[in-house]
């Protein structure tokens, strides 16, 4: 009877110590990609911020920017801040589903030019690339756009994003439009339709619509098609774990990542100094090393925290950047939604 | 005087029966609420939205963009197909491996039943992932067959029609094994007997006396597969490999895409409705009321 009380008593004294933690320590919930990129993320960003600030951080995954607005129109609170595409970001602000950020708390005085924007802070630059399996192709693979719609060149499957997002860009590029003419070309249907045209003609050789980054990587590693659009990133980690797998940066479409806070968050003031705190440069540089996207913060390079080895492999550095497209956030924020009901009917058909 | 007896007995007898009604009627009602509440008032609420537009007024724009585009047609077409495919499978495979359990002693019976049990009670996303990495190109089966010399190329089991099959027939095979399984143990055995011993052959004797016991639990099944499989999601999209839509997978997207619930819940409403009209058919073709009081 007594023995009974006593564990009773010891449950209620640890019930209260718990509750009295949980109350103050302050607590963030995060949601990003998953996979090899949340890993990085997670090692390199969000638990040392979390430390360093004394708070706890919860992580999650989510399914994009589609999820922020789900959740802010139906009144939900799952999440105070979220990872994305500048792209989406923009697309999420224009539906006004985003909280404005605010930069005398978030310093970003040191970002490079236009890695950041009134709803998203800016923290890595990554790329879409062509990526070939190895063992097919050996050295010689697509190293540009036109040899990847190119199937008498390079007979094979290949695998595509089941959603538009830098995809269009690879059909015109193969087609020859030169760089600094992709978007004009795309700022209208004929030009969307243009585009969709081109993926038509490799249509029967795609095997796979990929739907996440991890499902590329794996689809690389597995040897399940040939060769596919993706993000640098995840290959050169798919590399690291044995995948035979390989990518040229003329093929590069260049964009940015960065931090968004969904209208409404309930710790909207925490979000904002955790955010401010994941800008700094070694944040940024730990991350690097688990997955090859670059900082946005220039003082990475500056202070030097990054080895040149390492650098070089980065989308964002100078020798790389040179051959890429870089993504036009206005024209995702304008086109989007109906490039992408183009595109699905095109998948669909 | 025996007349008015008689009245007061069938005026007890009427009440009677009255309050018997009353009470079965009681009995429903908790399940009335539920199916309101949880049926017909949300029915009711995606039917509405469906003819809510994207600026927030009434309008067909909904049906309107199914009706334009081809990919829906695609989409609905791609839909029925699965489902008939993994129904008709679903019943080739499972009508024999019940009817097998239903001869067994009840020991080997239940033992059979925990094979089949098992799968059913693993998470469907285990056993898709599980399909996938058992099917693909340099995936377990493939490479077996390419070693022993069966074939040169590796076949292409997922990413298509095929993959979504496999894993639907898996994942369904249970729901239209249950309900067949439970009739055709209450099937008397002595009517195959009394067939044998009118002489008809054992073949004659299941076609003509135990085939037709055992249509309405065969019938519960495929409906049971046919109606789940309309809204199957998860297999599909990662079995499908993106080139396998079904309506479940667009109405999401849709979601997704044009951000009102509006636009998704006009396909919900097409599909209930095509659905309907396809089991009103199929209920005139065979009456499941007959079968069952034969």
């Amino acid at each position: 009877m007594m023995k009974g009380l006593r564990s009773v008593g010891l449950i209620a004294a640890t019930g209260l110590a718990l509750s009295s933690t949980t109350a103050f320590a302050e607590e963030l919930r995060i949601v990003s990609w998953g996979g090899a990129y949340q890993k990085g993320q997670s090692i390199g960003i969000f638990q040392p911020a979390a430390k360093a600030m004394g708070i706890t951080v919860k992580e999650d995954t989510y399914g994009g920017i589609s999820d922020v607005k789900l959740m802010v129109k139906s009144g939900a609170d799952k999440f105070d801040i979220f990872s994305s595409g500048a792209g989406s970001c923009a697309s999420g602000a224009a539906e006004g589903v985003l909280e404005k950020l605010d930069y005398s708390i978030i310093d970003v005085s040191d970002h490079l030019p236009g890695m950041y924007s009134d709803y998203c802070a800016g923290a890595d630059i990554f790329s879409v690339v062509a990526a070939w399996n190895t063992e097919t192709y050996g050295d010689n693979g697509p190293r540009t756009w036109a040899d990847f719609y190119d199937v008498e060149k390079f007979p094979g499957t290949r695998a595509m994003r089941n959603k538009v997002d830098a995809q269009l860009e690879t059909a015109l590029l193969a087609d020859g439009v030169p760089m600094d003419q992709i978007y004009e070309v795309l700022n209208s249907e004929a030009g969307i339709e243009r585009a969709l045209d081109k993926i038509r003609t490799i249509k029967p050789h795609i095997a796979v619509w990929w739907s996440s980054g991890a499902q590329h990587a794996q689809l690389m590693k597995d040897g399940e098609v040939d060769m596919t659009t993706g993000w640098n990133g995840r290959f050169d980690v798919a590399k690291d774990d044995g995948a035979k797998v390989a990518y040229d940066w003329r093929t590069g479409i260049m964009d940015w990542e960065g931090y968004g806070i969904p209208k409404g968050a309930k710790n909207k003031d925490l979000a904002m100094k955790y955010i401010a705190e994941m800008m700094k440069p070694e944040y940024m540089a730990e991350f690097a090393k688990y997955i090859t996207y670059g900082p946005t913060n220039g003082k990475v390079y500056e202070l030097g925290l990054m080895e040149d080895s390492r650098a070089k492999m980065m989308p964002s550095h100078p020798d790389n950047a040179k051959h890429q497209l870089t993504l036009s956030t206005e024209w995702y924020s304008k086109w989007r939604t109906i490039a992408a009901e183009m595109y699905t009917e095109m998948m669909t058909e | 005087m025996s007349l008015t007896t008689n009245n007061i007995n069938q005026n007890e007898l009427r009440k009677l029966a009255a309050r018997e009604g009353y009470t079965f009627f009681g009995l429903t009602v908790p399940y009335l609420i539920m199916v309101t509440a949880l049926i017909a008032i949300p029915v009711g609420w995606l039917f509405y939205l469906s003819f809510i537009g994207r600026d927030g007024t009434f309008s067909f724009e909904n049906y309107e963009r199914m009706w334009k585009s081809k990919a829906y047609i695609k989409i609905f077409i791609t839909t029925f197909k699965i489902s008939i495919l993994t129904t008709i499978i679903c019943a080739a495979i499972g009508y024999p491996l019940a009817y097998f359990m239903s001869q067994l002693s009840r020991k080997w019976a239940n033992i059979c039943m925990i094979g089949v049990l098992i799968p059913f009670w693993t998470s469907l996303l285990v056993r898709t992932y599980a399909w996938l990495v058992l099917l693909q190109k340099k995936g377990l089966l493939n490479n077996i067959a390419i070693d022993m010399g069966l074939i040169s190329e590796p076949i292409k089991f997922v990413h298509n029609t095929t993959g979504t099959l496999i894993g639907m027939v898996h994942i369904m095979l249970p729901f239209l094994i249950l309900p067949l399984y439970a009739n055709m143990r209450a099937i008397d055995k002595d009517c195959m007997k009394a067939a044998s011993s009118l002489g008809a052959t054992p073949s004659r004797a299941f076609w003509t006396v135990f085939l037709p016991l055992s249509l309405p639990g065969l019938l519960a099944g495929l409906l049971i597969v046919f109606v789940l499989c309309l809204g199957f999601y998860v297999t599909p999209a990662i079995l499908g490999g993106g080139k396998v839509i079904m309506a479940a997978m667009k109405i999401s997207s849709n979601i997704e895409l044009y951000f009102s619930w509006g636009a998704a819940s006009a396909l919900g409403v097409v599909l209930l409705v095509v659905t309907g009209i396809i089991l009103f058919i199929a209920s005139k073709l065979v009456s499941i009321d007959q079968l069952g009081s034969r």
